[in-house]
């Protein structure tokens, strides 16, 4: 029987000489996120925007949503996004954060229970008020931010300062990447897209250590190789383990965006997102970076310098 | 490469063994695991049973999450007119000059007295008002005191309630309250409420498999303080003016001296009027509060009596008797319901402050229901998905990765059950994702193996090689991942502290399972087989 393999053994590509297209689009990506994020701005969910989520199912039939609609603008809380999703007559209501602080928040749900209780069953309701929407946002940074100090302190007693900067520029192009794959499609930012956002930091790391880790290893064993030359080493020598990995990950996330309902399905999205990004910024981001830090300083092992870059044909 | 030791082989089948008996009883009914917990006999100690499953968050159950906050301004009000009228009776009872009366603000209150005498014999009565806030440390105690008082050069004192005296205030009433909320939502009959304080203002409650949110939200977030005080003849003097909840919200004159409060109920059950068949509550006082009622209705015969409810009054009946005998009713525009939350707040008890609810989460049965299926499904279709690929990649190797896969759902399950651990919605995401990670570490050792094999070594040293070389990697690429899930669980709140705790586990049990096991796995198939080659 003769097994699969996504990648061919020994493979030689020329990976960091590709940073002359994949820097450009990471660039030109990075600024189309800063201006999306100016002008169109996240789609936040209640979590972080405060307000009412409600959503509903109707107790037989289809419901007809114009109608929903017009009845949740007729409570007098403003303007209700109403939609329909998943099967079987699902809808679900967002309402603004109202004014007159915590208390007046808990009158929606009222409101909107009494309109529609004897129609639909409530399957979920969320009420955020103004304070703790603001404490989320603060926490979900703060999670962000400590997360990447504490690798970055990690990777600075494992490696050379020089790799830990290439690893977390590197994770810092998948958050904003991240962040773009929210601002194009418009998936509401909450709570989950935080935890999605933390996990994609945590693979995104997986993968670069991968191939760092490999990078050290050559470091140490041809000491006079010039480094563009060892860095496509160093990523030709792990390419078929990233093919893999990503490959199942991919395959599980897909399983999880077909059959793990609407709930989840937004989570892996962004995950199947991110474990692409990863792939991608290991590679061609965070690996070529280093051309530019000298990993070769401040090692005592190393017989002859090189300044960073010599050869390196790019 | 070949060689274990009897006793690691021995701790690995061990933490397997306990690990999957563990994960074994979330597949039992709970009726099953309750009937298993009874029927064992006592000498076995309880960790042993395999009674422990994972409890479901309640998103995956149902019910609320209702986080309410106590109402800091309103209690440090109560502080500030507190320390007046203290400030009022020593000034009193030190007979001691001042002039232009008590100021308040919102923080403290200020009196001016001009004679430095006075202020000499006063200020020390003043200091015995301040306590010491915290617990006694080795030098007594920490902290500061709850009081501040200062003097100006005018003859002006300024006594201003601290931070730490408001704080203090603050935790003193949250756990009242907690007592108080606990008792309210155990008069709903519902199973298993878990109150718990969060920070320093914050009650969080929450319920599972509740049928109706909207009653449980009603008595939560009501004050509840219940009071009799007389209706006033005039406006104005020591009146307050009153919304009644009978006469549309028009305002009635209420005397501002209260006869009996809620705390001198003994119990309070809902009823039918005999005579009217309206829903009325029917409540019993206590001694203090039957002598004073009994007293007040004897000396007001005729006049109408206001049952005030939270600042609203809720009716003012005309006293036609005496009420001597410590019980009485209260009716007014009463529906069932309402007469039954009214009966429970009243034997509850009131809060000591207004709490309002800042935040709710409510998911029906339904949807937890729902979830829980497609997360199965989910994680069935992944598990057999990356089987399929990594026995097509990997042959006799990629079948050992996927009994160190399972193994490792199992682990985590498991682990989950003994730790008490809660398993929401995003947790189900974190072990699909988990699933798809775990065979990573496989996949470096396999792919390590080749490459030293390429290079001419002979099997058994390439094996070795894999193992030895890839462990480096697998240990750091696992920390890094180990320090975002830290992050998340540190930061994180329920249904994503439900991932973060999924999460960290996998990428712990995937160390044990895609390293150890794997080794014994291959170290058997290599006795078995006697290969030549890789397999792959």
């Amino acid at each position: 029987m003769r097994l699969l393999r996504i990648v061919p053994d020994d493979t030689r590509f020329k990976i960091v000489r590709f940073r002359r297209f994949s820097y450009p689009f990471s660039a030109a990506y990075s600024l189309l996120v800063i201006f999306l994020f100016v002008t169109v701005g996240l789609n936040f969910g209640i979590d972080f925007r405060g307000g009412t989520l409600i959503e509903m199912q109707a107790k037989s039939g289809k419901p007809e949503i114009a109608s929903v609609r017009q009845a949740a603008n007729g409570l007098g809380f403003g303007e209700a996004e109403v939609q329909e999703f998943g099967q079987g007559g699902e809808i679900s209501m967002r309402f603004a954060l109202q004014p007159g602080g915590e208390a007046a928040q808990q009158q929606v749900v009222v409101k909107a229970r009494e309109a529609f209780s004897p129609n639909f069953d409530f399957r979920r309701v969320e009420t955020v008020g103004p304070r703790v929407s603001g404490e989320l946002v603060q926490a979900g940074t703060l999670g962000v931010v400590l997360a990447i100090v504490g690798v970055l302190i990690y990777l600075w007693f494992r490696f050379e300062m020089q790799l830990a900067i290439g690893a977390i520029l590197g994770t810092l192009h998948d958050i904003v990447l991240t962040m773009g794959f929210f601002l194009i499609t418009q998936l509401e930012f909450n709570l989950t897209s935080i935890a999605a956002i933390l996990t994609i930091v945590g693979y995104s790391l997986n993968e670069t250590v991968v191939v760092f880790d490999r990078t050290r290893e050559l470091l140490r064993r041809y000491k006079t190789m010039p480094i563009a030359d060892l860095l496509d080493l160093s990523v030709n020598s792990t390419l078929s383990r990233t093919a893999i990995t990503s490959t199942t990950t991919v395959l599980a996330l897909i399983a999880l965006v077909l059959f793990g309902g609407t709930a989840i399905e937004g989570f892996a999205l962004v995950m199947l997102f991110g474990v692409v990004v990863c792939t991608y910024s290991a590679m061609f981001i965070s690996t070529p970076v280093l051309l530019y830090l000298d990993v070769r300083a401040g090692r005592g092992d190393v017989e002859e310098k090189l300044p960073a870059g010599a050869k390196a044909k790019a | 490469m070949l060689r274990f030791q009897t006793r690691k082989v021995i701790v690995v089948l061990l933490v397997l063994l306990f690990g999957c008996g563990f994960a074994l009883p979330n597949l039992f009914s709970p009726e099953t695991r309750k009937a298993i917990e009874a029927g064992a006999p006592s000498w076995i100690p309880r960790i042993l049973l395999p009674i422990h499953a994972v409890v479901l968050g309640l998103d995956l159950q149902g019910g609320s999450h209702v986080l309410l906050e106590i109402d800091r301004a309103d209690l440090v009000r109560g502080q500030v007119t507190q320390l007046r009228d203290d400030v009022r009776r020593i000034l009193r009872e030190e007979r001691i000059g001042f002039q232009g009366g008590i100021g308040m603000t919102a923080r403290g209150v200020s009196v001016r007295v001009p004679e430095a005498a006075d202020r000499a014999k006063l200020l020390p009565k003043l200091r015995e008002l301040s306590q010491p806030v915290g617990t006694l440390g080795a030098f007594g105690p920490s902290g500061n005191n709850t009081i501040d008082i200062a003097e100006q050069p005018d003859g002006l004192i300024q006594l201003s309630v601290t931070e730490a005296g408001a704080n203090e205030r603050v935790r003193r009433a949250v756990e009242q309250a907690m007592e108080v909320l606990r008792r309210r939502v155990d008069a709903l009959g519902t199973t298993e409420p878990n109150i718990q304080r969060q920070g320093l203002d914050r009650i969080l409650v929450q319920v599972p498999g509740l049928q109706d949110p909207q009653r449980l939200k009603d008595i939560l977030g009501q004050t509840a303080k219940l009071q009799f005080r007389m209706v006033a003849d005039s406006q104005g003097g020591d009146v307050d003016m009153l919304p009644s909840q009978d006469a549309g919200g028009s305002l009635v004159p209420v005397e501002r001296r209260v006869i009996v409060e809620g705390e001198d109920l003994v119990d309070a059950q809902p009823a039918f009027d005999s005579r009217t068949s309206q829903p009325i509550v029917n409540f019993r006082f206590n001694i203090r509060g039957a002598q004073r009622f009994g007293q007040a209705t004897t000396e007001n015969l005729g006049r109408p009596l206001a049952i005030v409810l939270d600042n609203k009054v809720i009716s003012s009946p005309v006293i036609q008797s005496p009420i001597t005998g410590g019980s009485g009713q209260i009716s007014g525009n009463f529906t069932v319901e309402s007469v039954n939350n009214l009966a429970i707040l009243l034997r509850a008890g009131a809060l000591p402050a207004k709490m309002t609810i800042v935040e709710e989460r409510t998911v029906g049965p339904g949807l937890g229901a729902d979830s829980i299926q497609a997360g199965k499904m989910a994680t069935l279709i992944a598990t057999v998905l990356v089987i399929i690929y990594m026995i097509g990649t990997y042959g006799v190797f990629g079948f050992i990765a996927s009994i160190a896969l399972l193994v490792h759902v199992c682990l985590i399950f498991g682990l989950m059950s003994v730790l008490g651990a809660t398993m929401t919605l995003p947790g189900i995401a974190g072990i699909v994702l988990t699933i798809g990670t775990a065979v990573d570490s496989n996949v470096l050792i396999y792919e390590r193996m080749r490459e030293e094999s390429h290079q001419g070594r002979s099997l058994i040293s390439a094996l070795e090689a894999g193992f030895q070389r890839a462990f480096a990697t697998i240990i750091d690429s696992n920390v890094t991942m180990l320090i975002a899930a830290l992050a998340l669980f540190a930061l994180g709140s329920g249904p994503v502290r439900g991932f973060a705790v999924v999460f960290i586990l996998g990428i712990l049990t995937t160390v044990i399972t895609a390293v150890t096991l794997t080794r014994m796995l291959i170290a058997l198939w290599y006795r078995w087989a006697r290969p030549k080659a890789l397999p792959f």
